[in-house]
């Protein structure tokens, strides 16, 4: 900044408008208000209404009542509410297998031989395909009829499974599409982070001796870090953002068994269950209060990275 | 280089290597390779029991010219780019700008403000669900493509700050410098200096903004219902229940809604990918 009082003080008219005077520190407020505007309208705001509706029993259109707690104290006593706890808890851990699953593609594919950027193409391509075709895609892959999972395992003489209408299954088979894209972005990350690793350094811990899984482990991963923290980020958000697929794949059901957070509350505040906003309400900030956990997280790895700049 | 490149191992490593490409390949795009064959099989395939040959005829004419000509998919597609194109350019346009003030100036709540625009974009967006269904309805913007327009633009715009904020934070700062030297006008440095440079940013985030934003389900399902606005992704549920049981129609009505980001992500692959992997390195 100090060239720019130097400059300014050099050439400077004695009378300039006030604008002028102050442009360095006005501009970036006129470049930011539009963003900041809409932003605030519909991201920040909602998150503090959706708090204050929470304490409300509210059909959406007519009398909002004030009840407290009231909304929060029916959670704790819904079984449904449980369920769909867990089955968030699961899509979190499971969710997570994309990373390594992702970085062993990437590894497989980090070679240079002819045609292999129309492999790492096609490889990454069920990231692009809508979720909702994902989901459709897989129920017929499910199909107990005559999905082709049924066919496979059918010819070494098991089965027939119907995944999708069966409690004990149905969450895994949703996790298992939702990890299907989910990889391939986490593979992309990786090779793109397997191109900028430092091949001096491979070089000497090769002549180390290092190889295999140790230099994998050792050499490799730790400067995939970048690529892995951002693998992290949107695997996280992507496991609680879940609802496409269940919505698609099986509309909550069989008896509610594949219900998470966002879609029980969608169903309650939305669909059949009639309009019960406030309800709804409280089971999202409940899913905020787990986001907000990784939030912070993330948001204290960044903040670290801006200081180190 | 890592794992240890290919051409330096033995001759039948790589020939091994090199037949084990497709397989995996097909192995991994197997659900999608399904969908694809059933769209060209003909109706009386499946009526007949059988699903898994190879189809006795090719119905892919028949079946697509159904999808096109006789269903409500091309208004649904229609509504599609309606509502992704403009989301596109206004979330680019006001992420640029943001982006521009939150990377260039110094100023005290600079960081805070792009922590916001961060965090917002991490949200479970179903949390919004009730309060912007609410809002949209008293804008009397409720199933129409202005109010998921509106919608997606804002929320989009926390990602894309991100990525423009650090894209601009990337550039030569003597450029800006020089320019104010000049006397240049900071609105001028804007267009001149900066908005030229940003062009593979703005290239890679229109991509990226477009795929999203076209494979939006969620948002399309509480803010429209209906043919008149709904978005394919949205439309494709009703085009089923009016084709149940009809794998043939579906599969292709399924490979019709997925098309235009597979053909953008290959068209546009390397600013795709840009997009998406920044920070990926460091």
């Amino acid at each position: 900044m100090t060239t720019t009082t130097a400059i300014e003080s050099k050439h400077e008219p004695p009378q300039r408008s006030w604008y002028k005077r102050n442009e360095i520190s006005i501009t970036p407020w006129l470049f930011l208000t539009p963003a900041i505007l809409f932003f605030t309208v519909y991201v920040i705001f909602p998150i503090i209404q959706s708090f204050n509706v929470s304490v409300l029993a509210w059909d959406g259109l007519g009398e909002k009542e004030y009840v407290g707690l009231s909304n929060y104290k029916e959670l704790l006593d819904d079984p449904a509410f449980y369920t769909s706890l867990k089955n968030n808890m699961i899509w979190l851990v499971l969710y997570l297998l994309a990373i390594p699953a992702g970085l062993f593609i990437a590894l497989f594919l980090n070679q240079t031989v002819a045609g292999i950027r129309i492999y790492k193409s096609l490889f990454f391509f069920p990231f692009v395909v809508s979720q909702v075709v994902v989901g459709l895609v897989f129920t017929w892959f499910y199909d107990p009829t005559f999905g082709l999972l049924n066919a496979i395992i059918g010819v070494v003489g098991l089965g027939p499974i119907n995944v999708l209408g069966d409690p004990t299954y149905v969450t895994y088979g949703i996790i298992a599409a939702g990890l299907w894209p989910q990889t391939a972005y986490c593979m992309i990350l990786y090779l793109t982070g397997l191109n900028a690793v430092d091949p001096e350094q491979v070089e000497a811990a090769r002549l180390d001796g290092a190889k295999g899984w140790k230099m994998l482990w050792y050499v490799i991963v730790p400067q995939l870090k970048p690529a892995t923290f951002i693998a992290f980020v949107v695997t996280i958000v992507g496991a609680l953002r879940s609802f496409d697929l269940i919505s698609i794949m099986t509309n909550g059901g069989p008896f509610g068994e594949s219900r998470v957070l966002s879609f029980y509350m969608f169903e309650v505040a939305l669909s059949e269950y009639g309009f019960r906003m406030g309800y709804g309400a409280a089971i999202a900030v409940v899913l905020f209060l787990i986001m907000l956990c990784f939030i912070a997280y993330f948001l204290y790895s960044m903040y670290q990275e801006e200081k180190g700049r | 280089m890592f794992p240890k490149p290919i051409e330096k191992s033995s001759r039948s490593v790589q020939i091994g290597y090199q037949s084990l490409l497709p397989v995996a390949l097909i192995f991994w795009l197997l659900p999608l390779i399904a969908v694809a064959l059933f769209s060209v099989k003909p109706a009386a395939d499946f009526t007949s029991g059988d699903y898994w040959n190879l189809p006795s005829t090719f119905g892919g004419v028949e079946n697509y010219s159904k999808v096109f000509f006789e269903s409500d998919m091309p208004r649904y597609l229609m509504n599609s780019i309606l509502i992704t194109v403009p989301t596109a350019i206004g979330a680019v346009a006001l992420s640029c700008m943001a982006g521009f003030a939150l990377g260039i100036y110094r100023f005290k709540s600079n960081l805070w403000l792009f922590f916001m625009f961060v965090a917002g974009n991490f949200v479970p967006f179903q949390i919004l669900m009730v309060p912007v269904r609410d809002l949209t309805l008293d804008l009397g913007l409720y199933n129409t493509k202005t109010g998921l327009v509106l919608f997606h633009i804002a929320f989009q715009t926390g990602f894309c700050t991100l990525f423009m904020r650090n894209f601009i934070k990337g550039l030569p700062f003597a450029l800006i410098e020089a320019a104010r030297v000049e006397g240049v006008a900071e609105w001028k440095i804007f267009v001149y200096v900066v908005l030229p440079l940003m062009k593979p940013a703005i290239a890679a985030l229109s991509v990226l903004i477009f795929t999203f934003i076209w494979n939006d389900y969620f948002w399309a399902v509480v803010l429209t219902q209906g043919v008149e606005s709904q978005p394919v992704t949205a439309g494709i549920t009703s085009f089923n229940a009016q084709y149940r049981a009809a794998y043939h129609l579906m599969s292709a009505g399924a490979i019709v809604a997925a098309l235009p980001p597979v053909a953008m992500f290959f068209l546009m692959q390397k600013h795709f990918i840009a997009g998406l992997t920044l920070g990926a390195v460091k």
